[in-house]
């Protein structure tokens, strides 16, 4: 059972044998990062590409892909987790309804942002389940790295 | 003074919304009952401001499997309403329009999601003609989009499309009586901030 449950806009670590779960991830991503040799595990469930678009009110430091990421990794460093050793795997990023223009393809553009930004930190995304059409929730578990995506339509995968 | 975000909505001007709630519900009553061809009874809406996450908790949790019918609105006022249908509520729909329904919620055929998708149109042009005769204003409706997924992601279109607004909704909680089964539906209405200022000016409670 999980027992660290990350909202929306949130970011969490946790330490084996601890799950972090993220529930119903639509537009939103969540990343996973993992250090495996430290046993470090984080995730962020983020729901917009850029803090920069954003000019003020509302700016919440965890709502954002280029801000949350390296929070979490400053967060996963002060548990003993080393930048060098960190992997990703990410999920979500759908297109929930079929009619939306692409202006409004908000998931997509979450994870190509959510891609750029770790490509910038040098860290490599190691597994993905991301767009489409259908909502996921993510189970993170931080003594393996193993990420659990449920979904309506498909049950219980593993990546 | 003028609405930034809905934390500066006072009470006058909540209640104010949910006076249009509670007409939008009566006329939604009436168009669905004129569209399914049968007696509707209806308990007075339950009609909330409340945060995103206290919406998706209030309509059954993230991960719930709802109906979500996506209409978005055009003209003096933009935005978008969204319903939520529970799984009883949208086989009774689709049942009544074609005396079956499939048993996998996930995967109805193109009728039955263009009977539900014709609900959302119906129901939604209830509510916006009970806006319409209050304020005056000239309201446009999109065609509805379906899907039926998880509450929570659902719920993430508009939480990430208004994110600039902030983090609340109007829920609009209502309960319909069909051949005496109790079916609950929660209808949830999110203006531009700039819109919302519109809409109170011309009902007055700027």
């Amino acid at each position: 059972m999980p027992n660290i449950v990350v909202g929306i806009s949130d970011l969490k670590v946790g330490k084996s044998p601890d799950i972090l779960v993220t529930y119903a991830l639509g537009s939103c991503v969540g990343i996973c990062l993992y250090d495996k040799m430290a046993g470090v595990a984080g995730l962020s469930h983020i729901m917009l590409p850029d803090s920069t678009a954003i000019k003020d009110g509302h700016k919440s430091s965890m709502k954002f892909a280029d801000t949350a990421i390296p929070m979490l990794i400053d967060n996963m460093k002060k548990y003993g987790a080393n930048q060098r050793n960190i992997t990703a795997k990410i999920a979500g990023g759908a297109l929930m309804f079929a009619t939306n223009s692409q202006k409004f393809n908000i998931g997509e553009r979450n994870v190509i942002s959510v891609k750029k930004v770790l490509h910038d930190l040098k860290i490599p995304i190691i597994a993905q389940d991301t767009g489409l059409d259908y909502g996921r929730t993510v189970f993170f578990h931080a003594s393996t790295g193993k990420l659990q995506v449920k979904s309506a339509v498909k049950g219980i995968i593993e990546i | 003074m003028s609405i930034q975000a809905y934390d500066d909505l006072n009470s006058m001007q909540i209640d104010v919304l949910k006076e249009i709630g509670n007409i939008g519900s009566g006329n939604a009553a009436t168009a669905l009952s004129g569209m399914l061809g049968r007696t509707i009874d209806m308990v007075v809406p339950n009609v909330q401001v409340m945060d995103y996450s206290d919406a998706i908790e209030f309509a059954g949790g993230p991960e719930s499997i709802v109906a979500g019918i996506l209409v978005r609105l055009e003209g003096d006022i933009e935005g978008m309403i969204m319903f939520l249908l529970e799984k009883p509520f949208a086989e009774t729909i689709i049942s009544s329009f074609m005396g079956t329904v499939s048993d996998d919620f996930v995967a109805l055929n193109e009728y039955e999601r263009s009977a539900l998708t014709e609900m959302g149109n119906i129901m939604a042009g209830a509510y916006l003609s009970a806006i319409s005769q209050l304020t005056d204003l000239f309201i446009n409706i999109s065609v509805p989009s379906l899907t039926i997924d998880m509450l929570g992601a659902i719920m993430s279109v508009p939480a990430i499309e208004f994110a600039q607004v902030g983090d609340k909704v109007l829920l609009i909680n209502e309960s319909f009586i069909i051949d005496n089964k109790h079916i609950k539906s929660n209808m949830i209405l999110i203006p531009e901030v700039s819109s919302l200022d519109i809409l109170l000016k011309k009902l007055g409670v700027n």
